[in-house]
């Protein structure tokens, strides 16, 4: 599949959805308003499956956040990329509803980076523990974890 | 009338047959499951985090310890995504090497599923005989690199040294005696009344759902969709091999068993077809930022030993950038997402964990089913939980 043609007509669809597309990684930047419409536009063009979601924190950049959604049709075996930028406190909205791929990895980048999914099904902590303390995969929490001079005492962890 | 009353089990994380800290909250109806919630994360080490922090070289022994039970295959993606990311190209060679690697730790993956798998269902015998011929290969990881389940072999730009003719005569050892062992599996599962009454029709997917769910691998073949990265996006000379991809028709967990089966019979292809035609040549790239100089030059060469030094301690810088590779590990579509900022260690490192999507999937397969399939279930999507829980 020709990924320029795909973008030419998303782009007809939604105007303003897609603010630039990277031809040598295949990858399209999203513009925040328009991303649900775009995520379905996408999915309507034959991209079935959301192989995953990468979160990367740029601090201290503002926006602080990159979300990576990773896309493949698995009729040609194209893949996709699709990368949104958003702020620390910001909801996006979920995509869980279009792949149900997604309900795990908006949980997980949740869980490790902090940024909260409007409209997900089920949005808990998936690898750390529900009073966990921190989101462990931003820049500022220390690799040594938080309370690392403190001991670890395993009754005080509440689980869902 | 009365009320229909639910009971609430608990399955895991201490669950033998749950293979690993897999947890399973299962709601019941008599024995009808009506509702999985699996609960992960038992298992978190935090390996994308201590990524972060290291350098690029130090990061594959971290990589052994995702899928341990097909660790060369892990391996291989984290190296071809630093490889593509520094813009390295790797010596037919070691790419070859490293094909055999990799498909011997798929045997060792599906060997352990097999077993485990069987004996979760009641078949004790199986384990036994998949566990013997897996000894075979734990002893040519020994003769290659010193390590029976976690190899270390590849470094970034190649393999750590060369085959030893031990290793080679290993190999085809292995691959002349393996045929008879697969029969033998065959002869004690496939036919099986019991069997295939316990594994038909059981946890069944379509191609449709496999795919929205992100299943991956043989658990997404054994429903229709004939999607192998190795075939769809061929890398480390994996187009140079003949080989079929198995598919299934039902996406049950008597499909997964024999999809996994067949696999088998092609990866032992792949083995021996880059055994035979091994090519000769250095397995390391020649690139002196990035290739190991061989311990001969460091013996006499000061200026080697300072290089081995400065290239193990240090490591290599990657440029900036962003790359995503795939590869095909032993449970499905293993992919690492490396982000460079010009220095020694990633600037983030994402592990797409195909036993991730495939443990997602559970509440789905599970739902409706009796409370003895879920065992069943759990092990025929072959999750491992070093893998979900990184």
């Amino acid at each position: 599949m020709d990924t320029q043609s795909v973008v030419a007509r998303i782009d007809r669809k939604h105007p303003g959805s897609i603010l630039k597309f990277i031809k040598d990684a295949n990858e399209i930047v999203a513009a925040a308003g328009s991303f649900p419409q775009l995520m379905k536009a996408v999915h309507e063009e034959n991209f079935d499956m959301l192989v995953d979601i990468v979160g990367i924190d740029w601090t201290p950049r503002i926006p602080r956040f990159d979300l990576v959604y990773l896309l493949l049709s698995t009729a040609d075996f194209t893949r996709l990329r699709v990368r949104l930028q958003t702020e620390e406190g910001q909801e996006v909205p979920t995509v869980s509803d279009i792949w149900h791929s997604a309900n795990w990895g908006e949980r997980e980048v949740y869980d490790l980076l902090g940024i909260s999914f409007s409209g997900h099904p089920d949005l808990r902590r998936i690898l750390t523990w529900k009073n966990f303390d921190g989101h462990p995969l931003r820049k500022d929490f220390p690799l040594q974890g938080k309370h690392f001079d403190k001991p670890f005492n395993p009754e005080t962890i509440e689980d869902y | 009338m009365a009320e229909a009353k639910t009971i609430t089990l608990n399955m895991g994380p201490h669950h033998p047959a749950t293979h690993g800290v897999l947890r399973v909250v299962l709601e019941l109806d008599g024995e009808t499951i009506v509702k999985a919630t699996p609960h992960i994360g038992y298992l978190h080490r935090g390996i994308e985090k201590l990524a972060e922090h290291r350098n690029y070289q130090q990061i594959i022994p971290l990589t052994d310890r995702l899928d341990y039970s097909s660790a060369s295959a892990n391996n291989i993606g984290y190296c071809l995504a630093v490889e593509k990311l520094m813009g390295i190209e790797v010596p037919k060679r070691a790419q070859y090497l490293r094909g055999i690697m990799a498909e011997l730790a798929r045997f060792m993956g599906h060997q352990l599923w097999l077993g485990t798998h069987a004996l979760d269902i009641g078949a004790m015998t199986v384990i036994f005989y998949a566990f013997r011929d897996r000894e075979m290969i734990m002893k040519i990881n020994e003769e290659i690199s010193g390590y029976r389940l976690t190899p270390t072999f590849f470094r970034i730009g190649g393999v750590a040294h060369d085959a030893t003719d031990e290793f080679i005569k290993k190999v085809r050892e292995f691959v002349k005696w393996f045929p008879k062992a697969l029969s033998g599996y065959h002869t004690l599962l496939t036919e099986n009344k019991i069997w295939t009454t316990r594994t038909m029709n059981i946890g069944a997917i379509t191609a449709k759902e496999a795919v929205n769910y992100g299943l991956t691998g043989p658990s997404l073949r054994a429903s229709g969709v004939a999607y192998d990265v190795r075939k769809a996006f061929p890398y480390s000379s994996y187009d140079d091999f003949d080989f079929k991809i198995p598919v299934g028709e039902n996406g049950d967990v008597y499909d997964r068993y024999l999809v996994r089966m067949e696999e088998f019979t092609q990866s032992l292809a792949i083995i021996h077809q880059a055994i035979e035609n091994l090519p000769e040549g250095p397995v390391q790239t020649d690139n002196p930022w990035i290739g190991n100089p061989a311990l001969s030059d460091v013996e006499k060469d000061i200026s080697a030993l300072i290089r081995r030094f400065m290239i193990n301690a240090k490591g290599p810088n990657a440029p900036q950038g962003e790359v995503y590779q795939a590869v095909e590990g032993a449970k499905g579509e293993l992919g690492f997402y490396l982000v460079g900022d010009g220095s020694e260690h990633p600037y983030r490192m994402k592990v797409r964990a195909p036993c991730f999507y495939l443990a997602s999937a559970i509440p789905r397969l599970m739902t409706g089913h009796m409370i003895a399939d879920a065992i069943a279930i759990i092990g025929s999507l072959d999750v491992v939980l070093g893998e979900i829980d990184r």
